[in-house]
């Protein structure tokens, strides 16, 4: 059975970032979907175009880098460095957005187990107000790429 | 995508802690004055000053009876903060509905991954 929950997005303070989502798995199954470049390539695109590089160095100090190829036009970059992994539970680690290098946040995943259920929550601390919300309109692009996706579809089947 | 950084939006209503504060006292229902500066702990004419931004902003609304004016949220103003989370919202469901399914797949590769630590 496969769990048909959205994702919880919630601001805590004017830094932050707080994402919440129930997983039908035991965690340390989600943990490694996580942490796996082959498995993190099948998820992370969100069907919005394949991801071209994922590199994960999974050990402190370790530099992970993943790029999508977004709508298969432009690369969308993502890098940072791990400064805690405690395996199945939480990893801590930089996040720079290479479309905006003079920020670096700090992302903490932690998983947790109920009943054979999976709480993963991700929380991204940035440095200021401005690129928590510059962050999250990313998400607002995206949502509107969706809808011109959507509009250029159903022009087509009209033709 | 830009915002308007106007100074009447819910998005600046709403960027300061105390008004937050505030908005976190009326979601439980209508609330004087004298009841809001009791909870948040400031001065009258600072708790004043953060409801004439909110009321500005349209979040929040007054009325008088008697002598008292009481405060209530405007839920509705705040709806552009709520469309604004929620395209970013989509993006993880949607990584989130396909993390599902490779955690199907595992679960049927890796057996019993809960017996064996």
């Amino acid at each position: 059975m496969t769990s048909s929950q959205t994702a919880i997005v919630t601001l805590p303070t004017d830094e932050q970032i707080l994402i919440t989502r129930e997983f039908d798995a035991p965690k340390q199954l989600v943990y490694k979907a996580w942490t796996t470049p082959e498995l993190v390539k099948r998820w992370w695109n969100a069907k919005r175009g394949e991801v071209t590089i994922c590199e994960i160095d999974l050990r402190v100090g370790g530099l992970w880098r993943w790029v999508q190829m977004a709508h298969d036009e432009f690369e969308v970059a993502f890098h940072g460095e791990y400064r805690e992994i405690v395996p199945n539970e939480r990893i801590v680690s930089t996040e720079i957005y290479e479309g905006m290098p003079e920020e670096e946040a700090v992302t903490t995943v932690s998983f947790s187990e109920v009943e054979g259920c999976t709480i993963l929550t991700l929380l991204v601390q940035h440095t200021s107000k401005a690129f928590r919300d510059a962050h999250v309109d990313s998400g607002m692009e995206a949502g509107l790429q969706d809808a011109l996706d959507l509009l250029e579809e159903v022009a087509v089947s009209l033709r | 995508m830009a915002r308007a950084a106007t100074t009447s939006d819910a998005f600046n209503a709403v960027a300061e802690p105390r008004r937050r504060q505030i908005l976190d006292v009326l979601v439980g229902g209508e609330r004087p004055v004298n009841d809001l500066v009791d909870v948040l702990g400031l001065a009258q004419p600072q708790v004043s000053k953060h409801l004439r931004v909110l009321r500005e902003a349209g979040v929040v609304e007054v009325r008088g009876d008697g002598r008292r004016r009481l405060y209530r949220l405007n839920g509705g103003a705040l709806k552009p903060i709520h469309d604004w989370l929620q395209s970013y919202e989509r993006l993880w469901s949607e990584r989130f509905e396909r993390l599902d399914l490779v955690l199907e797949d595992l679960k049927q590769t890796e057996g019993d991954v809960g017996d064996d630590k």
